[in-house]
């Protein structure tokens, strides 16, 4: 058994702790306060019971469950081709699904604005669609990696005591991918459930869940009592979402597999099996490509013709801002950076704690806990808890970086403590017997293999940080606008040219965002689960 | 004669590799074939072809006179167990064993009842609500096979039932087999690597190797009449050469008397059970095998006298050409 210097241990799990109680418990009491606790605050269920409440909980429940049954069945012919089939380009066709999930939501809503036609522009159908688009490599991926990892001789059984296709698919294929099936549909539960900018600028006025709704109250209403309220019953719903995917998720990871993908994929030989392929990428790769391709073709699109018009209007000031669109954009880099340093940091030494063979489920529990809270909650909670001395960092530039590390933070512990998880205890035992202190064991064997980790880590969380709006939105100052900021800003403008600017950073967010994504995908290392 | 089950000229390719080239084996009804071949020779294809889950390339198996061409998998009414047995992990071992009944569309309490008989015919009464991943490789093993004759399939297929289990659980398992296909009367066409398994449970061998079946008979066909040198290898004949085999217990050695020069130096010598295996080195320098059915036998490096019964000594013909017409595969 291996046992780390004291020292060591005390920061990988002192720093986490004391940023998640700073950043995430602080913020989290005084929403508490604000809402339950506060003079004024009478009591809260004047709130809960009043009908708006009640419609926006209804519309909040519905639209999470018919995403995730929508996600499902756009997922589903893919999930089937890459979990049965070896054709050339499956890795290729495995990574580009992850696209539109790590693509800014704000991003993902303007591209369906720009392909979808006026009379389904705003309202419930583009929400459903987008969080369709948005969460489809979630299945793809989850689903897909187990169905190929199932042994095709169990349906082979079937079919040798007498079950016809349908049959097989019924009573064999599905309640063995049911474990696949229910731990992805809860994560895109999840994530449809704590969807914010798709909503906010798709759902159009009459449609709001929960996340919108806080917004609303806290930004547009000023009733903070209201937000506060709403918070802690999304914080509820978001809670009791991550405990049943948690759970599921681990019920996954613990369900035997018996083949392996190379005894399982087979190419498709029929010509029927070609189609079946062919047909069912061929549809996801529209689905997936036919937005984005038209918000690139909206943003050059001035009056009848195509021009530069919107991109050159970027570097002049604008109505919209109280800076030029291109001080966005690096502001957006700058602040970007620094929350992936923040979470690298971070989520890197929570990993390590989380990793060790005596390393807490509790720590990890609580890392995953930003995760759920919803970035818009986080927002808000900042905003009402740093408003008094000593704690008074109201237009503190820095809360921003932070408010977006602390999202992307559980996506650094999900990636890099799989990987330090993988090693082979035997592999650091060897180490030690060739005479490596402790110290020395993680310098030698845990860093270099959590370093790949790391740097996709990095990736990811600059790639989030970029896209962060929901937090964001709250914290950024007029002044100091980022990206998503500054596309809705650009949204809620009249006139052609606002439009056009916004797609116009749509698209150079899209590919400053597609770029990092592509670079981090050159670094090969074990995953684990969708990201 | 008529055969129940008739595999004719099959082939198959995989990537433009041969994995079957125009194997033909008849069985009849009430027999059990077993087909004995290294791993690689093609025998899992050979049963996934009858079995219906490999189209093959060319060729036709058919099943009482009906060609099975256009008859998929469920409705061939054949049973296979698999290799490592591919269990249902979602099901309990009653829902395994149903479920080729419910496919049937059999009446509820009959499937229990036959269920209960089939899991009672395999030892495992009172099995039935266990959980299948809770279940020792043997017990898996019966499921499995309960599993396939519980529908009664009118051809039991089985890829290498026994090969995941450890060697004691194996011997018991094959007698129970062996009993169990004699009490049934079942048609049954078994897979296997080992060749005791195959001489002691098949009515008839068929020897493949590289995709094609090179021989088949009876054990004592194959055993007094191996087709080739290979054949003979495989089957553990090492005294082969020049298309001489000779038996090794046609091998009679005796040590040498005072003054004797005797034949060859003993090489090696290992125990096998009852018998022991000597190997000597002649004096040209080629090496023979006997065995010696007595606790006193000589060491290595003794020098011994070599006689041979004239008896044991048997011609085969050089390797079987593939091109050439398989004769000993009629049967």
């Amino acid at each position: 058994m291996r046992t780390d210097p004291r020292w060591w241990r005390a920061l990988a799990y002192g720093v986490p702790l004391a940023f998640l109680t700073l950043f995430f418990l602080y913020p989290l009491a005084a929403i508490v306060e604000r809402g339950l606790l506060a003079e004024e605050a009478g009591s809260a269920l004047d709130v809960l019971t009043d009908p708006l409440t009640r419609e926006v909980v209804w519309f909040t429940v519905w639209q999470a469950v018919a995403s995730t049954v929508l996600t499902v069945l756009v997922a589903l012919p893919a999930a089937y081709v890459l979990g049965r089939y070896d054709f050339p380009g499956r890795s290729l066709t495995r990574a580009l699904v992850v696209v539109p999930f790590v693509l800014p939501t704000v991003v993902v809503a303007l591209a369906f604005l720009a392909v979808l036609p006026e009379p389904l522009e705003r309202g419930w159908a583009p929400i459903l669609i987008a969080h369709a688009f948005f969460n489809v490599a979630v299945v793809v991926r989850i689903v897909g990696t187990f169905w190929a990892s199932l042994d095709r001789r169990t349906a082979e059984a079937a079919a040798t005591l007498g079950a016809g296709p349908w049959r097989r698919a019924r009573e064999v294929t599905l309640p063995l991918l049911a474990p696949a099936l229910a731990a992805a549909a809860a994560i895109v539960f999840l994530f449809s459930l704590t969807s914010f900018g798709i909503v906010l600028i798709l759902g159009g006025p009459r449609y709001a869940t929960l996340e919108a709704e806080i917004y609303n109250q806290a930004v547009r209403l000023f009733d903070l009592r209201a937000a506060a309220v709403l918070a802690l019953l999304q914080l509820g719903f978001v809670a009791l979402t991550v405990w049943v995917a948690m759970r599921l998720e681990a019920r996954l990871a613990g369900t035997g597999r018996l083949g392996s993908e190379r005894d399982v994929l087979e190419r498709p030989r029929t010509a029927r099996e070609k189609a079946v392929v062919v047909g069912s990428l061929g549809g996801l790769a529209l689905f997936l490509g036919v937005p984005l391709a038209v918000l690139v073709e909206r943003s050059f699109a001035i009056g009848d013709g195509y021009g530069l018009d919107a991109y050159r209007a970027l570097t002049s000031p604008t109505s919209a801002l109280l800076a030029s669109p291109w001080e966005a954009i690096l502001n957006s880099i700058v602040f970007a950076a620094a929350a992936t340093g923040i979470a690298v940091a971070v989520g890197g030494l929570a990993a390590f704690a989380v990793a060790a063979p005596q390393g807490s489920r509790i720590l990890d529990g609580l890392l995953m806990l930003p995760l759920g809270a919803s970035a818009v909650m986080l927002g808000f909670g900042f905003v009402i808890a740093f408003d008094t001395a000593p704690l008074d960092f109201r237009s503190q530039p820095w809360l921003v970086p932070v408010a977006q590390a602390l999202v992307a933070t559980p996506f650094v512990v999900r990636i890099v403590a799989p990987t330090l998880r993988a090693i082979d205890e035997r592999q650091r035992e060897a180490a030690a017997l060739l005479g490596a202190s402790p110290g020395r064991v993680r310098r030698e064997i845990d860093v270099p293999v959590a370093g790949r980790a790391l740097a996709v880590a990095a990736g990811f969380a600059f790639a989030i940080s970029l896209g962060e709006f929901g937090a964001t939105v709250f914290l950024a100052r007029p002044d100091r606008p980022t990206l998503p900021v500054a596309i809705f800003r650009f949204l809620g403008r009249p006139g052609e040219l606002n439009v056009a600017q916004a797609y116009a950073l749509a698209v150079i967010l899209m590919a400053v965002t597609a770029l990092t994504i592509l670079l981090v995908d050159r670094i090969r290392i074990r995953r684990g689960g969708w990201v | 004669m008529s055969a129940l089950l008739r595999v004719e000229n099959v082939s198959v390719r995989f990537d433009g590799e041969p994995a079957l080239d125009r194997v033909s084996l008849a069985v009849q009804d009430g027999e059990v074939v077993t087909v004995l071949g290294a791993s690689g020779s093609g025998k899992t294809t050979l049963l996934r072809v009858i079995a219906g889950l490999q189209r093959p390339d060319s060729g036709r198996v058919l099943l009482d006179g009906q060609d099975f061409a256009a008859v998929p998998p469920h409705r061939r009414g054949i049973g296979l167990v698999f290799q490592d047995h591919a269990l249902f992990h979602h099901r309990d071992v009653q829902g395994n064993v149903a479920f080729g009944l419910r496919m049937r569309g059999d009446p509820a309490d009959a499937i229990s009842q036959r269920a209960r008989e089939v899991l009672d015919l395999v030892g495992l009464a009172g099995f039935e609500h266990r959980s299948v991943a809770t279940l020792s490789g043997g017990e898996q093993q019966r499921v499995a096979l309960a599993r396939a004759l519980a529908p009664e399939p009118r051809v039991l297929l089985l890829d290498e039932p026994l090969g995941s289990l450890d060697r004691r659980l194996r011997d018991r398992l094959l007698e129970d087999l062996a009993e169990l296909f004699e009490a049934l009367g079942v048609t049954a066409v078994y897979v296997t690597h080992d060749q005791a398994e195959a001489f002691e449970l098949g009515d008839r061998v068929a020897v493949m190797r590289a995709g094609a079946v090179v021989q088949i008979g009876t054990p004592d066909e194959l055993w007094s009449r191996p087709a080739d040198e290979d054949v003979a290898r495989f089957l553990g004949l090492a005294n082969v050469q020049d298309g001489r085999l000779v038996r090794p217990e046609a091998v009679t050695l005796r040590p040498v008397a005072d003054g004797e020069r005797g034949d060859a130096v003993v090489a090696s010598v290992a125990r096998r059970g009852p018998a022991v295996h000597v190997a000597v080195r002649l004096d040209d320098g080629s090496m023979l095998e006997a065995v010696v059915a007595a606790v006193e036998h000589p060491a290595p490096g003794d020098r011994v006298a070599v006689e041979i019964d004239p008896a044991g000594v048997v011609r085969v013909p050089d390797n079987v050409e593939r091109d050439a017409e398989p004769g000993a595969a009629g049967g």
